[in-house]
């Protein structure tokens, strides 16, 4: 079920679940989002919305707050071992490309009397490609575990949320988080010290 | 409603509305209000006591307003130098490398020349953005973001030069590893087979580096024209015509585009927190591998030269000579690009402020030395090692000049215009009025950067042009191509660099944004202003924030 869930976040034709909430009109409702302009703010509210045991909640920013991570409670990113796996396997086919070629399947080149299976002269592109391997991996790692590139997501469709690319915070508690209430979230969001507290619909 | 697009508004109200740091009295020898020389103070890094929304309006400003006319001039300029040398290599490709000054005694020269000095033109972006990240260097900020397309728009101008003196283009395929018809797989025990896998891993990795630390960016852009489109307040688009009047095209929403392709490069981007953490783990991966990569692509380059067996080129120092001399001629270019750019475009100053310059600078005086220390460590291992054929190639095609000894070399210019412009100028920067002074860091740029290319033009052709028996020597003499195509790459890079500057974010805002004292979560940006807490003297012990 949830692979399916996933799944339709991106692939239109793919049917989604039933709404936990909806709005009056029949909208479904994608989460509860509170306004921030003081980087402090924003921070205590992260601490206090962890500490209300919330799950599926971000914390929107114009740029990587310091500390965060502690005061969202979330875990550190795997992204560190996929780049050393994937750019120790560039250097290993670095290794095996030119092993394969300069002593296996070609020996025309007999330079300076030296044999033909010398590691030494391999490893400067080797380490090449462990680089261009990793760079990738970083990039499309970082990118796949966060679940970009998408076309489009539902906070976009609040025109606050826009400001969060500018100067603005945002939280957004998600209404498919187990605890989430609208009377209790709208009240520890207006707790928190936001500017004001919004509804975010999914435009179903 | 007013005709004017609010973001211009934005931009003319900030334009030069508070000179100085927040609008409060500089105190006299602090320049902009950053050079204070008291080591426990922390330079302010954006002036102006700006907001974040400041600092968006700023950068997205350049790419959102009408290019100005200076920028349709340069523009005109680069882009009819790069169509010419565009032409010329066609010329080449067709004719072929006879048409350059090459002969049978100099067989590399401009060609080369060129090449090395863009590649290591290069360098500074990815030090800017790699190692300066690695050491903490906030400043790097500023600079981070026009360096890294400096260092693109360079190694595009430097893959050419390789590419096309091959003379027949159309077998460039075997640098690559794949068998010709003969079955013949390229050698690699070949410093030149490094060369393509350094150059083209280094121009990747830069590009994925630029990209990547652009995402957010290109989001901003992205959402600001979205919101425009949703408030209705998006300008039609509008041509200026002579005579003061315009051209507008009411169907036509320049937002509409900017929304659409900002939003495909953005790929979706949300400023999501837990985003940023995988965002910032890859940025530090990045800056991590960058920084020996940066260090491993011009060491072989300089490869090229030293596992040869010509006097001159054969020499060990080779890798870190070349490494310190992309980077000081990097950051030159650096400052011949931004010292400009600060005085045509509004509020520049105040996120590029002096003392950003005067790091930059200090870069400049400590990597010239080094290259100073490796000319002269150079000579000394020629007369040290006892080689005459070195010693000769040091003294007689190098350094003496042929009005002080028949025996001297031709190229004595080449030689002593490197010396003055690499080692002699950079030293202006011990005074401190000097490297604040934009008009004179530009000077020093500018020699620095004519200095370097003489650098790379000593070692190639006067290594080459005398072999050992004096019936092989000749001289090299650049023909119009030569010259035609060098400046092309000119014109290409300058022509890149003014589209990055009209259509991409020029400064990274999220970076900025996070140095700035409002960005500290904790709570001390009342108390900080500009970098100086107003409640204890500038002298005084610090209330620092560093603390936390």
């Amino acid at each position: 079920m949830s692979v399916l869930q996933t799944l339709s976040d991106y692939l239109p034709f793919v049917p989604r679940s039933a709404p936990r909430f909806v709005t009056e009109e029949g909208h479904r409702v994608h989460g509860m989002a509170a306004e921030y302009a003081l980087t402090p703010d924003v921070y205590h509210a992260a601490e206090m919305v962890r500490d209300a045991g919330y799950k599926k909640w971000d914390v929107h920013t114009p740029f990587p707050i310091h500390g965060i991570e502690e005061a969202m409670g979330h875990k550190r990113t795997i992204l560190p071992y996929i780049v050393m796996a994937v750019g120790m396997g560039g250097v290993a086919a670095g290794f095996a490309l030119q092993y394969w070629i300069t002593a296996i399947d070609y020996t025309g080149f007999l330079v300076q009397g030296k044999p033909y299976d010398a590691w030494e002269p391999f490893v400067m592109i080797m380490f090449e490609l462990g680089i261009l391997h990793a760079a990738f991996a970083a990039l499309i790692g970082m990118l796949m575990l966060n679940g970009l590139p998408r076309w489009n997501h539902p906070v976009f469709s609040n025109k606050e949320f826009l400001a969060t690319s500018q100067g603005k915070f945002m939280i957004v508690i998600e209404a498919t988080d187990g605890s989430f209430d609208p009377e209790a979230t709208r009240r520890l969001l207006e707790q928190t010290g936001c500017t004001g507290v919004t509804l975010i619909e999914d435009g179903d | 409603m007013s005709a004017l697009h609010p973001d211009q508004i934005t931009a003319e109200r900030l334009a030069g509305l508070r000179p100085g740091a927040g609008g409060r009295d500089v105190d006299a020898g602090l320049g902009d209000g950053t050079l204070t020389e008291d080591p426990a103070i922390e330079s302010p890094l954006v002036l102006g006591d700006r907001s974040f929304d400041d600092v968006t309006d700023i950068v997205c400003g350049y790419a959102e307003n009408p290019a100005p006319k200076w920028w349709f001039m340069a523009f005109g300029f680069f882009s009819t130098l790069a169509g010419i040398g565009t032409l010329l290599i066609v010329y080449l490709l067709i004719t072929g490398v006879g048409t350059w000054g090459l002969n049978n005694q100099v067989d590399w020269a401009w060609d080369i020349t060129n090449f090395v000095f863009w590649i290591g033109i290069g360098h500074a972006g990815t030090l800017i953005s790699a190692i300066l990240c690695l050491l903490k260097q906030k400043w790097r900020t500023a600079v981070n973001r026009s360096a890294e397309a400096m260092t693109i728009f360079a190694v595009i101008c430097a893959g050419t030069f390789p590419a096309i003196h091959v003379g027949r283009i159309w077998f460039i395929w075997f640098v690559f590893p794949i068998p010709n018809y003969n079955w013949i797989w390229p050698n690699f025990r070949s410093p030149l087979l490094w060369d393509v896998f350094a150059v083209s891993t280094y121009a990747t990795v830069s590009a994925l580096f630029w990209y990547m630390g652009m995402i957010p960016d290109l989001a901003t852009l992205r959402d600001r024209a979205d919101l425009r489109l949703r408030n209705g307040v998006s300008k039609p688009f509008a041509v200026a015509l002579p005579g003061g009047k315009a051209l507008v095209i009411d169907a036509i929403k320049p937002d509409k585009f900017r929304a659409f392709l900002y939003g495909i490069f953005a790929l979706g981007w949300r400023f999501s927190s837990r985003h940023w953490h995988r965002y910032e783990a890859a940025y530090l991966i990045l800056a991590g591998i960058s920084t020996p990569l940066v260090l491993s692509v011009h060491s072989i380059v300089s490869f090229d030269f030293a596992t040869s067996v010509l006097p001159g080129w054969h020499t060990t120092i080779f890798p870190p000579y070349f490494v310190a001399g992309a980077i000081f001629g990097g950051f030159a270019m650096v400052l011949l690009l931004l010292i400009p750019l600060r005085a045509l475009m509004p509020n520049f100053k105040d996120l590029l402020t002096i003392r950003h310059l005067e790091n930059m600078s200090k870069i400049i005086l400590l990597t010239g030395m080094m290259v100073g220390f490796a000319y002269g460590m150079e000579f000394f291992i020629a007369w040290y090692g006892a080689n005459e054929y070195e010693m000769f190639v040091f003294t007689n095609n190098r350094a003496i000049p042929t009005w002080i000894s028949d025996d001297g070399a031709p190229y004595w210019w080449a030689y002593w215009a490197m010396i003055s412009c690499n080692v002699l100028s950079p030293q202006v920067f011990w005074f401190r009025k000097l490297r604040q002074n934009p008009a004179v860091i530009w000077a020093v740029a500018l020699l620095v950067t004519i200095g370097m290319w003489f650098e790379r033009f000593v070692i190639i052709v006067t290594s080459l042009h005398r072999a050992f028996l004096p019936g092989e020597w000749g001289m090299f003499f650049p023909t119009w191509v030569d010259i035609g195509i060098f400046a092309g790459t000119v014109g290409i890079f300058g022509t890149l660099f003014l589209l990055f500057v009209k259509y991409l974010p020029t400064f990274a805002m999220a970076e900025l944004k996070a140095v700035m004292p409002q960005a500290d979560p904790h709570g001390h940006a009342e108390h900080v202003h500009d970098g100086l807490p107003e409640d204890s003297p500038a002298a005084g012990p610090r209330d620092s924030k560093e603390a936390h």
